[in-house]
């Protein structure tokens, strides 16, 4: 019986550890398939996370915090089409400026309206966001197997969580059945043909950085406003970039990516799980072995299983318009 | 006009003032910055402390990284620092190779007790945090209706399993069959904050039973009280009195009297009379304790304190004997 409650809570802080990632890859999917480099999704999501903290605690309301997290990350992915798409950047170095830019400025802004370097005062429960019990979870549970997994699983995560697993479905329905997303991979394969067929590849770049801006803002605004109470210096803690590297990984399709997100996820809360644990025969394994089994689990994987991820051709170019 | 006048006036004043202090005193944090509510931020208030009471200067001094603690430590002392206090066992050998060449500022060395002292000038100060852990390991235990408790440390380091140790010890002290889950955040400094991760590994020790969490992880603990808060369980805080962060949550917190340390040394290098030397400092010496206010009044009963009272007299006559974990 404890093995099973030990299952149950395994797979569920898989689904909540995965949902930042899940949100910043589907973001990083928008860029990226449009031939726009983003790695400044970590960047992003630490100013959401800081900014949605802030609102919250001046607004009273988690949404209205999210709401500014939203506009915020919108202009950040504008200002980085700015410097990337129109000025013809590159768009690495656009990146790393906002990422360097967003560690500095929270860390200041912090400093001056609170009187705390890097800390966000503590939001009160009006102020956060909670987890919701599923309809019918307490009356499911003593079903065998289906009414744990329903009630004790599935039910009671924050509503980021479902938002996120709901997202996964949608990002693919847009980008592979819709004129918009047809678009949208032609403009990062090949957009000189997009631009002869009389598609702005510019507008089109721009409005997936938007779509970008609005999905990163709900990672953030889950670290600060959900899973913790405040806002602290550097919370996204290279969240942004495991994203890119499942979305890499998972080949730049919202179904992989989705389970590439989830062996991490999967993998952090095993480590969690291990540690001190004893194991028959081996005894118990040091910390710092275990702590490194998602990074090797990582390596292993991308040389032995997964093959060669071929990228958006056009990705990382800005598009010149000849004339 | 005249306000303004008046504001001029008075920050040239400020600004004499501050350069014609005869003492003043320089912090250097540890990594988990100077507001992780613990460790860090117990020197600070205690240097705004000496600023204020003893008529001090201030002068701050927080590293990106720990290659940097040596140069801004020097910079802390040609700055005119009389007494420089560095937080942590990371700046070590900052201290190591800065004091000699200051002979007349005064250091304080926080979780340091090992470095030869060839200018007399440093006061290194080690706690004995298993001593203090044990009796809020009783605390917990006595707490816990599951039998079971947890404890987040920070970074894997020695120090940390002496937290730990004195915490099993303490528990099983008073419930021999108690079961404790220990979870450290991780192995690099990152690990003094991360609340996120010390929220979930919070999280998993609920899952599994425990009822009563014990952190010992800097900033990252933040994230280890606010969990258990969240889950409705009790916490324990560290080095600072953290009761007031969850009134009703927070069981009550392992002090760490470096708050004492400090000012002792300030007001003695003032007076002309600090001495350096290597102090181990238990119970005994009063450099531990475990905090009793109105936020954590209604949760711990008098019967408790007393069987908490009765173990600290014996481990302070030598009766009752901790194991120090970080010699393992």
């Amino acid at each position: 019986m404890e093995f099973m409650s030990d299952i149950v809570s395994l797979l569920s802080a898989t689904l909540r550890i995965s949902t930042p990632l899940i949100f910043a890859a589907m973001a990083g999917l928008f860029a990226e398939r449009s031939g726009v480099i983003d790695f400044g999704l970590e960047g992003k999501m630490l100013a959401a996370a800081f900014v949605a903290a802030t609102g919250a605690y001046f607004l009273g309301s988690p949404w209205f915090g999210l709401i500014l997290a939203i506009v915020c990350c919108v202009s950040l992915s504008l200002l980085h089409g700015f410097a990337s798409v129109t000025h013809k950047g590159d768009q690495v170095v656009s990146c790393v400026a906002i990422n360097i830019l967003m560690i500095g400025l929270t860390t200041a802004l912090a400093a001056a309206w609170f009187g705390e370097e890097g800390l966000t005062p503590t939001l009160n429960d009006d102020q956060r966001f909670f987890e919701i019990n599923l309809p019918f979870a307490d009356a499911l549970r003593p079903i065998p197997i289906l009414g744990t997994i329903y009630s004790d699983i599935i039910s009671g995560h924050y509503i980021f969580v479902y938002i996120a697993y709901i997202l996964v479905p949608i990002v693919y329905w847009v980008v592979f059945k819709t004129s918009f997303g047809l678009r949208l991979r032609a403009v990062g394969e090949n957009p000189s043909a997009v631009d002869t067929a009389g598609i702005g590849v510019y507008a089109t770049r721009y409005k997936a950085l938007m779509i970008n801006g609005v999905l990163v803002a709900f990672a953030g605004a889950y670290l600060s406003t959900a899973i913790n109470a405040n806002f602290f210096r550097e919370m996204s803690a290279g969240r942004g970039y495991l994203a890119l590297a499942a979305l890499i990984f998972g080949k730049w399709h919202p179904k992989t990516a989705l389970l590439a997100c989830l062996l991490f996820g999967f993998t952090d809360a095993l480590q969690i799980r291990l540690q001190g644990v004893e194991l028959p025969i081996i005894g118990v394994i040091p910390v710092q072995f275990i702590q490194a089994i998602p990074y090797v689990l990582t390596v292993v994987l991308l040389a032995g299983f997964v093959g060669k991820a071929i990228a958006p051709r056009a990705i990382g170019q800005p598009y010149i318009k000849e004339g | 006009m005249k306000n303004f006048l008046n504001i001029i006036i008075v920050s040239f004043a400020l600004v004499f003032s501050t350069s014609s202090f005869a003492n003043k005193i320089g912090v250097i944090y540890d990594s988990g910055g100077k507001f992780d509510k613990s460790f860090n931020e117990l020197a600070y208030r205690t240097a705004l402390k000496v600023k204020d009471e003893l008529g001090f200067g201030m002068i701050e001094f927080e590293a990106a990284n720990n290659t940097q603690i040596e140069q801004g430590m020097r910079k802390v002392a040609d700055r005119g620092a009389t007494l420089i206090v560095g937080m942590g066992f990371a700046q070590a050998d900052a201290v190591a190779a800065v004091a000699p060449d200051y002979p007349d500022t005064k250091f304080v060395a926080v979780d340091v007790c090992w470095l030869e002292d060839p200018a007399s000038n440093i006061y290194q100060a080690c706690y004995k945090e298993h001593e203090g852990s044990f009796l809020v390991g009783m605390i917990a235990a006595m707490k816990s209706a599951s039998g079971k408790i947890g404890f987040v440390g920070g970074m894997d380091i020695p120090l940390i399993r002496k937290f730990q140790g004195g915490y099993e010890q303490g528990a099983q002290f008073v419930n021999p069959n108690i079961e404790v889950f220990a979870n450290m955040t991780g192995t690099t400094v990152e690990a003094w904050n991360n609340p996120t991760k010390g929220a979930e590994l919070t999280k998993a020790q609920i899952d599994k039973g425990a009822d009563v969490v014990y952190q010992a992880a800097g900033g990252t603990g933040i994230g280890v009280l606010q969990a258990a808060a969240d889950a409705g369980v009790f916490s324990i805080g560290v080095d600072a009195n953290q009761n007031w962060m969850h009134p009703g949550s927070v069981l009550t917190s392992m002090l760490k009297r470096l708050d004492l340390t400090i000012y002792e040394q300030a007001e003695k290098s003032a007076a002309g009379t600090f001495e350096s030397g290597i102090h181990i400092l238990g119970l005994a010496e009063g450099g531990l304790g475990y905090a009793m206010d109105e936020n954590n009044k209604g949760l711990i009963a008098p019967a408790m304190i007393a069987q908490v009272e009765q173990a600290k007299a014996g481990i302070i006559s030598g009766a009752i004997a901790v194991e120090d974990w970080s010699q393992q």
